[in-house]
């Protein structure tokens, strides 16, 4: 087994065990991303994961170490890391080095983490596929002509192409379980104020949420660990007791109710995709839980709804990137309003312009009403669906993504970019925690299996999700082995 | 025609509070540039706002002393628009749902009292601050004021004349200062006024087309900026001509406004609820202990002076008229009890006069409260007249030391001495014979020659009520 197969569990342990140092497999993890060609980092920081590796080093011999101490990971190129480049996958912030710290980089630091370098990313977290990139598409590491998802692209990428341990990733409207989906790795996205936004660049305020991109359920919670938490910089954080989301992993889920959302079975999924779903079901089944068709009535509306609440605060959270502190600035402005069109114009991406347009369309005096306030109606709605689901059902089950990764290059149309959102943008709406977990192949590419829990059964979840892969191996497929 | 005048006011009232409102750097004034501006002030990729308490307190004791509604939930939300200094793009405000309500304050112009109402008052940050003429070509900013807490205090258009606009302003701004939320400095820009001023034809229900007056930083200019617009917003419409609704610019130096922009120039702010910032939600616990915690306020203490002072309603009113004034007063009265009627003409007179004279705040008079309260006494316990008080006052004033010091030093002490002033007196009859024979013949007036010549003869030292006394039992 080669250290890049490793989980974080097994490294630990393989450096608890002086059997390669951190020194090591932080070379290791550098040297494939030099000779990698999937475009999933902005930015490798290798002298600082060399030197982050050994202190990690001397603190492992010193006996001070921690289950993350000494582990190579890749952090999306969101979050905010102090005299490094933070771009957001956009020529707008190409030039942004943070002076600060995100509340996660610095929690991540504290746990003696080797950061790798900057994940790619779509710009601004805009996208699903990853293309949206001022960097340039990240490949799917499973078949080099697809897309890996987006918009944590890169991180998913990096996680099961073997150029990290794990990842960082943020999910607006299913940016975490999507390309984990896509690249048939482990995503969690966490409830809403779990972890806190602070120094993470803002797309849409009241749906982001970062969570860990990793091998296994296990590992996702014990990164959870390290992220999860109350921030006074985050108002929107809660203040909400961390458990030791590893402490449940074994649990029996035996007898555990799970809900099948009729809407998320509907036409537009891939048949393949529908059968890996099925199969994964039918395993929890003969694991002892009991499944329940059940109905989310408003589903179809989360993407509507999406596609006014995200634009909206886009529009307005993206207002500061004017070419006046920071960023992209045009070259000789001849007045104010010069300067801000077109700062404006070259620093961002087709994509990224349309959204902020329609936001600031939506939130037009005369249009208010009809938009956005409509669509906080709707969200309330979609709410109000998931609180009937789980007074029935522990967990709800589903596909992450309609299909299977598709081809670089192939989906032009907006629209039906915005389709592939269809099963993840409802947690996000509601401020649900969901996971996708690999369950499977359809025509040689990763199926993804979502788990959308209760507010706060990040804990449930990580033991629903360890247990099938106790009984599964999906998890443990490579690229490399074919 | 006639025309009637319709002003409201929007005050931005700057909150004392140490920190800015969404983040914790310092508020304090005239720090070099951006020295005080965070990662949060100066809108970096990432950052979030977090609320001070401190600002939201400070509104709600406001709220309670213009006894207005108080929402117990408000939201922030964001007003969108570009400008060098906004770095965010959007300023954090309140929109639909500010801290206060409807309240009510009370204004006396010409002896006349009326209410005027206040509409509501929301919290928002302050922007920074563009330099045009720092660096040749460029504007530079300074971020130092961004984020500082305001609290925006709109009006009715209750206001029929630029008077009644600066009591009203004037009210607002001892208020500020009474309940210790704002410093009320304007020059430093802690309280602003912009003022929407519309006219009428006299009679007419419907209000006339607006125009909004920004950049003023006195009372005076407010009163002149207002009378201003008044003639030419008579102007244009005596001519036939219609008023647009815009926003104008005071300039104070050439007494003159301009038009900033029109109503079609207009941003649309594109509001929305700040997603980064949970509801404001006030419990009533807070809203007690607050209310309890107020100090007296300016109509109270006013009240207080009339009923236990004894004061005119005049009096009180100019008492109260400013936190500091009434704080000098009071410390009069510690060691002037009985005295109060002439503490308040002190205060009101001689020092009121000297002030003006010298262009001094009274918190930097030479005469502190306890030294004029001393004099006061004098004249009260008989030690001087009042006329001779005047002249302790201007030694005082030129730091001659205390009124004690002064009396005795230049012994000025009161003739109370019966003996002495009757020789005085008898002198005095004896060589004015024919204005004794007047007053004999029933001119009354008279005395006061009599009284003029004593106090010429004792340097105006001889007690007046003495005097009085003996002269009118001689010459009868």
């Amino acid at each position: 087994m080669s250290i890049h197969t490793k989980t974080i569990a097994q490294l630990a342990q393989g450096l608890k065990d002086k059997e390669f140092s951190s020194v090591e497999i932080t070379q290791h993890y550098l040297d494939r991303i030099k000779q990698s060609d999937l475009n999933a980092f902005v930015t490798v920081t290798d002298e600082l994961a060399m030197a982050q590796a050994q202190a990690a080093d001397d603190k492992i011999a010193s006996g001070g170490a921690s289950i993350l101490t000494g582990i190579p990971y890749a952090h999306k190129d969101i979050f905010c890391t102090q005299g490094v480049k933070t771009s957001a996958g956009s020529k707008m912030l190409d030039n942004f080095i943070s002076p600060y710290d995100a509340t996660v980089s610095h929690q991540l630091n504290q746990a003696d983490l080797v950061m790798l370098g900057k994940a790619n990313m779509d710009e601004f977290a805009m996208g699903s596929s990853n293309e949206n990139s001022f960097y340039g598409a990240v490949k799917n590491p499973w078949d080099k002509s697809k897309i890996p998802g987006g918009s944590s692209g890169g991180s998913a990428a990096a996680v099961a192409g073997g150029l990290s341990c794990f990842a960082t990733g943020t999910d607006t409207g299913g940016s975490i379980r999507q390309p984990a989906s896509l690249c048939g790795i482990t995503g969690l996205k966490p409830t809403y104020g779990r972890v806190s936004r602070y120094g993470m660049i803002a797309y849409a305020s009241s749906l982001d949420q970062a969570g860990p991109m990793t091998k296994t359920a296990q590992d996702a919670a014990i990164v959870l660990n390290a992220m999860a938490g109350f921030d006074d910089k985050d108002s929107t954080s809660a203040e909400q007791v961390v458990p030791d989301y590893t402490a449940n992993l074994n649990d029996s889920i035996k007898g555990l109710t799970i809900g099948l959302p009729k809407e998320f079975f509907s036409d537009g999924l891939d048949d393949g995709v529908a059968t890996q779903v099925m199969n994964a079901v039918k395993e929890f089944e003969a694991m002892g839980a009991i499944v329940k068709e059940i109905t989310l009535p408003n589903s179809a509306y989360a993407i509507p709804t999406y596609y006014i609440v995200a634009p909206c605060e886009c529009s307005s959270n993206l207002s500061r990137m004017d070419g006046v502190r920071y960023g992209h600035r045009c070259d000789n402005p001849k007045d104010l309003e010069d300067l801000y069109l077109r700062s404006r114009s070259e620093g961002f991406g087709a994509e990224v312009k349309r959204r902020i347009m329609i936001g600031a369309y939506a939130l037009s005096a005369g249009y208010y009403d009809a938009y956005y306030l409509k669509a906080q109606k709707t969200r309330h709605l979609i709410s109000d669906d998931f609180k009937k689901a789980f007074a029935e059902v522990d967990v709800i089950m589903g596909p992450v993504s309609p299909t299977t990764a598709f081809d670089l290059g192939s989906v032009k149309d907006p629209v039906s970019m915005y389709l592939a959102d269809i099963y993840t943008l409802s947690a996000n709406l509601a401020g649900l925690p969901g996971m996708s977990i690999p369950a499977g192949f359809s025509n040689k590419l990763p199926v993804g299996l979502q788990l959308i829990g209760n507010y706060w059964s990040e804990s449930k979840l990580l033991n629903i999700a360890h247990q099938f892969q106790q009984q599964t191996d999906w998890h443990t497929k490579t690229p490399e082995e074919g | 025609m006639e025309w009637e005048t319709v002003i409201g006011l929007e005050i931005h009232a700057q909150l004392s509070t140490k920190s800015k409102i969404f983040s914790s750097a310092s508020t304090e004034f005239g720090q070099t540039p951006n020295s005080q501006a965070c990662a949060v002030d100066l809108g970096l990729p990432g950052v979030l706002p977090v609320l001070n308490v401190e600002a939201v307190n400070k509104a709600i004791k406001f709220g309670l002393a213009v006894n207005a509604h108080i929402n117990q939930r408000n939201i922030f939300d964001r007003k969108n628009y570009f400008y060098p200094d906004l770095p965010k793009g959007y300023q954090i405000s309140q929109m639909d749902l500010p801290i206060v309500g409807e309240g009510e304050i009370e204004i006396t112009v010409d002896e006349a009292t009326k209410v005027v109402g206040v509409t509501r008052a929301h919290l928002e940050e302050d922007a920074g601050k563009s330099v045009h003429d720092m660096f040749n070509e460029y504007t530079a900013v300074d971020l130092n004021r961004a984020g500082t807490p305001l609290l925006e205090i709109v009006s009715e258009p209750d206001m029929r004349s630029a008077k009644e606009a600066v009591a009203y302003a004037k009210k607002i701004h001892a208020l500020v200062q009474y309940i210790g939320i704002c410093d009320g400095n304007m020059q430093e820009g802690s309280f602003r006024c912009d003022a929407n001023v519309s006219i009428r034809p006299m009679g007419q229900e419907k209000l006339g087309t607006r125009a909004e007056l920004k950049n003023i930083n006195s009372f005076k200019f407010l009163e002149r900026a207002i009378n201003l617009e008044v003639e030419r917003q008579q102007d244009i419409l005596e001519e036939g001509g219609e008023v647009v609704q815009e926003t104008r610019l005071y300039d104070a130096v050439k007494h003159q406004t301009r038009s900033m922009r029109s109503k079609e120039e207009a941003n649309d702010y594109r509001y929305f609820p700040d997603p980064d910032l949970l509801p404001v939600e006030i419990s009533n616990e807070l809203l007690v202990s607050i209310k309890a915690d107020l100090p007296e306020l300016p109509v109270e203490k006013k009240a207080r002076f009339i009923t236990q002072l004894g004061l005119n309603e005049y009096d009180a009113d100019v008492l109260t008229s400013q936190k500091s004034l009434a704080d000098y007063f009071e410390v009069m009265l510690e060691s002037n009890e009985k005295n109060a009627k002439l503490c308040a003409n002190w205060v009101m007179g001689e020092l009121s006069a000297s002030l003006n004279k010298h262009q001094l705040e009274i918190e930097e008079s030479p005469v502190v409260a306890a030294a004029l309260a001393q004099l006061v006494a004098r004249i009260g316990d008989d030690t001087i007249s009042g006329k001779i008080a005047k002249d302790v006052f201007k030694a005082m004033w030129e730091g001659e030391g205390s009124a004690d010091e002064i009396i005795e030093s230049k012994g000025l002490k009161q003739m109370t001495d019966t003996g002495a002033i009757e020789a005085i007196v008898d002198e005095i009859i004896a060589n004015n014979a024919p204005q004794v024979e007047q007053f004999k013949s029933g001119n009354e007036k008279i005395l006061g020659f009599f009284v003029g010549q004593a106090m010429k003869a004792t340097q105006g030292k001889a007690n007046p009520k003495l005097l009085n006394e003996l002269l009118r039992s001689k010459l009868n």
